[in-house]
């Protein structure tokens, strides 16, 4: 995956670099610029087994700043924001990997370093006994949620 | 022996006779002998579906994940056209203008179509409304749901965007949307039961080409459609996993 580049407005975006659980890195700029949900609406997409975006709705492509070609046949990983701990995710994949649903609270991270919550549900897509890919629906979070989320990812983060 | 055939019950109640004219150039079409019995309800459709008499079905999005993945139904065709899709009413003079502003302790009228319920709750959620603190009144019909919603019976109604629209101009003028759902993945699907699976290329054909005569267009737009189109097993299947997500 390749790091981002610095956006043209660099003063208020911070640098971090991201550790993906495959052992690559990523470099990424960060803004605090939250874009609002779209309201009545899902975010779906879906990947294969190895979590390489297949599918996705407008929705998704949307939310995420990029075009659509530059989000099928990446690695799902692309959206993902530092503010998100990483045992959040392994705990998903433990979950679907076991044939079950995970749902949890994820801020993502777009293309312009910007980001957006979402209520997530990740299941496995199960074709003739076998686990042939996930789905992962979004919708709306409550404001509420989401502030819990972010306390405790912070804490899980620090800790 | 006859097939028996249904629809799922949210359809509006002026299509009854339009889908016993299509039961007619069904059977016409395809010489076999098809009985259409149109149930009172979810929970008559339901219990129908369990008894195994339902063998063809025009089926509502959650139904047809209970029949492709319980009960090996084959989906075969859909009508084009809108996707199935919600909206959430209240009265003009509500306070409320939008789903954030929704306090605990909204009542809600509703009838009760799975589809219509599980996608109007989800749309509920951003104002941190959930079965424990609102109030769910459940009507018979889409324009008791609307009284309600007008003589502040209820803050507010789910109803779906066809039973909104089929509302009189004079009752939407004083209902305003506080949401519209743009779900676009989930809509109706025709599915054959295990006993027709034989005959699925004949229905495949059949309804494809409806659109082709003129008596076939006027039934499909009595029904809301312009054609069937093709389903391919996996979009259902597809369809069926994002339900999954919303119905726990
Ligand atoms: C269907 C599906 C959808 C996913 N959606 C997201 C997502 O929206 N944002 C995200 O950061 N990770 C998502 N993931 C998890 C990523 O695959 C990845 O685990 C995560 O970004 C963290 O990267 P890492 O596992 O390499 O540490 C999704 C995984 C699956 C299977």
């Amino acid at each position: 995956m390749l790091d981002m580049p610095p956006p043209p407005n660099a003063g208020g975006a911070i640098e971090h670099r991201l550790d993906y659980a495959d052992g690559n890195r990523r470099r990424v700029f960060v803004t605090h610029i939250e874009t609002p949900y779209p309201k009545g609406r899902l975010i779906v997409s879906r990947t294969d087994t190895r979590g390489i975006i297949t599918q996705c709705n407008q929705s998704f492509v949307d939310m995420s700043g990029y075009e659509r070609g530059e989000l099928i046949g990446q690695p799902h990983c692309l959206l993902r924001h530092p503010d998100m701990p990483s045992v959040a995710f392994r705990d998903l994949w433990e979950t679907v990997q076991a044939g079950r649903q995970w749902h949890g609270y994820v801020k993502n991270l777009r293309k312009d370093g910007g980001h957006y919550w979402v209520f997530a549900t990740v299941v496995p897509n199960i074709r003739d006994g076998r686990i042939v890919g996930y789905t992962s629906v979004r919708r709306e979070p409550s404001r509420e949620r989401v502030a819990q989320a972010e306390a405790s990812y912070k804490e899980w983060i620090r800790s | 022996m006859s097939f028996n055939f249904t629809v799922s019950p949210s359809f509006p109640a002026e299509r009854i006779s339009d889908w016993y004219i299509f039961n007619t150039w069904l059977q016409r079409s395809l010489s076999i002998p098809i009985h259409l019995e149109l149930h009172d309800g979810f929970d008559a459709q339901r219990a129908a579906i369990e008894a195994g008499q339902v063998d063809l079905i025009h089926a509502n999005p959650f139904d047809a994940s209970l029949l492709v993945r319980e009960k090996g139904f084959r989906a075969i065709a859909r009508p084009d056209g809108a996707p199935d899709e919600m909206v959430i009413v209240s009265a003009q003079g509500h306070p409320a203008l939008a789903i954030d502003d929704l306090p605990p302790g909204t009542r809600i009228a509703c009838a009760n179509d799975p589809c219509v319920n599980t996608i109007g709750r989800i749309l509920l959620e951003p104002a941190n409304l959930g079965a424990d603190n609102t109030v769910e009144q459940q009507r018979g019909t889409y324009i008791q749901v609307a009284k309600d919603v007008l003589r502040g019976q209820a803050d507010v109604g789910f109803l779906p965007v066809g039973a909104y629209r089929g509302l009189s101009s004079l009752v939407r003028r004083e209902l305003k949307v506080l949401v519209t759902s743009d779900i676009q993945v989930i809509h109706h699907v025709f599915l054959l039961g295990r006993d027709l699976h034989a005959r699925a290329d004949d229905f495949v054909r059949i309804l494809l080409s409806m659109h082709e005569t003129e008596k076939g267009q006027d039934l499909l737009s009595a029904l809301g459609a312009t054609r069937w189109q093709a389903v391919e097993q996996e979009d259902v299947e597809f369809m069926i996993d994002i339900i999954s997500t919303l119905t726990q």
